[in-house]
């Protein structure tokens, strides 16, 4: 599980984004839940990887559903430096 | 549970789209009168979204040459570049095109997203990294998920996106930067020497697509990193026969000295049949016909030039501020205007292409009009005509 720290970053994100104003938890799914199409996603990955300054592979992407998802990804890559 | 069941979605947006006397995804060309005219529905129709850039579809030497190749080799080879169907015209078609580009190497696939397919695919190993534009054609994104490679998009054009990427990955690890000259959904075109200067300051290999730039940009016709003198910082041109060419098929051309070893390790180059000999026959014609049709690139600008001037006189909403490229992209506010504007301008007899979200950036909904070199200048002040009465009858504002 991610640290909190990191999710809370990941929130702060995604919230201008959160045109449903949806309650934003680890569980919560980008597609379903926020409604994101491809486009908005791609935005905020970009976002996602400035933030942590990481990269955050296409190839991954299908796999991150939720936030969590999302936020664990962001950490191994983080500490693999 | 149906397999097709995914597809609902895709299959409601498609029906919800309110054609009513002609629907863009239907059209059936039933009569080409030229380059830049076809009867469709009984209707005889301006051209204005094709790739034919150069009108060579009618070239007389690539006709006269192609019917020769079907009496001489016969209908098609029936087998793969790797087996059977490598005619000698394959190897002078590659000469023709390596020489073109003043390159050492070339491969001939059989279509152009093939030539993506196979080059992307195949360099992209497992401990290798991709790096490509958001918006790159899906042959390139097909080409990313068919190789093993770990994939990273920057921002459409934007150089410094691109180097903040480049930055942060391993300085030892094998690279590629894939860009196109031209895009083609906006015929915007690529600053191809800052891109090209910074992936090399990263150490990447580059590969630049001039599908849509091939013949027209560059004093030689090779394409944008021409016309920016960067050629030289090009490691694979990958392009196409089915734009300027005026037939199917695709190339990739490199100086790199190991080249030829794809030709063993490239699946769609390998797993397919060839072009067929009348094709090749055809492609050679009309490249020797490109090296030597400055008449023809003077004039396509000028009909670009024209069209972008005329439309945006008129108030449309244009995706470039000048005619970077043949392709001329008008923004429509929605779906609704836009199939409305797409369906009265082709009963006004002109065909544009309807560019919709998924195939166009940031879900616009565009007309995409692409100019040939042998339209006149009346036919494209017609279809400046065509599209301003096109604006009055659906009720599309224009700027003043």
């Amino acid at each position: 599980m991610a640290k909190a720290e990191t999710i809370e970053k990941i929130y702060e994100l995604i919230e201008p984004l959160n045109k449903k104003g949806i309650d934003l938890a680890p569980d919560v799914t980008f597609a379903s839940d926020l409604e994101l199409d491809s486009l908005t996603v791609m935005d905020l990955v970009a976002e996602i990887e400035d933030e942590f300054d990481i990269v955050l592979p296409l190839n991954l992407l299908p796999e991150l559903e939720t936030i969590a998802h999302v936020a664990d990804a962001v950490e191994k890559i983080v500490d693999k430096g | 549970m149906d397999l097709l069941d995914k597809f609902d979605a895709v299959a409601e947006l498609r029906a919800s789209l309110p054609f009513e006397k002609a629907d863009p995804f239907t059209v059936v060309m039933d009569e080409i009168i030229s380059e830049t005219e076809a009867v469709i529905g009984g209707r005889r129709t301006i051209l204005a979204g094709t790739n034919n850039y150069m009108g060579m579809t009618f070239n007389e030497e690539a006709i006269t040459a192609a019917k020769q190749a079907l009496d001489d080799f016969g209908t098609g080879t029936t087998g793969s570049r790797s087996l059977n169907g490598t005619y000698a015209s394959h190897k002078k078609l590659e000469q023709t095109i390596a020489d073109f580009y003043g390159m050492e190497h070339c491969m001939v696939f059989s279509t152009g997203y093939q030539a993506n397919l196979g080059m992307i695919s195949a360099l992209g190993g497992k401990d290798d990294y991709v790096i490509i534009d958001a918006d790159s054609h899906a042959s390139i994104y097909d080409g990313c998920s068919m190789s093993n490679a770990t994939i990273v998009r920057f921002k459409h054009n934007d150089v410094e996106n691109m180097e903040r990427r480049l930055k942060r990955l391993p300085e030892d690890a094998c690279k590629l930067v894939v860009i196109e000259g031209i895009y083609s959904m906006l015929g915007d075109a690529a600053p191809v020497k800052e891109l090209l200067e910074v992936a090399k300051k990263y150490g990447c290999m580059t590969l630049v697509d001039e599908a849509h730039s091939m013949g027209f940009c560059g004093e030689h016709g090779r394409g944008v990193a021409e016309a920016e003198g960067v050629e030289h910082l090009v490691d694979f041109y990958v392009g196409t026969f089915s734009k300027s060419v005026g037939t199917v098929g695709g190339f990739a051309v490199s100086n790199h000295p190991k080249f030829d070893v794809l030709r063993y390790t490239s699946r769609p180059y390998i797993f397919t049949a060839s072009p067929p000999p009348s094709v090749v026959a055809g492609a050679i014609k009309a490249i020797e016909a490109i090296k030597n049709g400055g008449n023809r690139r003077a004039h396509l600008w000028e009909n670009a030039k024209r069209l972008h001037a005329g439309l945006k006189e008129a108030g449309f909403d244009l995706c470039t501020d000048k005619a970077e490229s043949p392709i001329i992209a008008v923004h429509l506010p929605d779906a609704m205007i836009g199939t409305k504007f797409w369906e009265q301008l082709f009963l006004e007899g002109v065909y544009v292409n309807m560019a919709a979200p998924p195939a166009t950036p940031a879900g616009m909904f565009l007309m995409r009009v692409s100019v040939c070199a042998q339209h006149t200048t009346e036919q494209i002040d017609e279809i400046i005509k065509r599209f301003k009465i096109t604006a009055e009858k659906v009720g599309l504002e224009l700027k003043a």
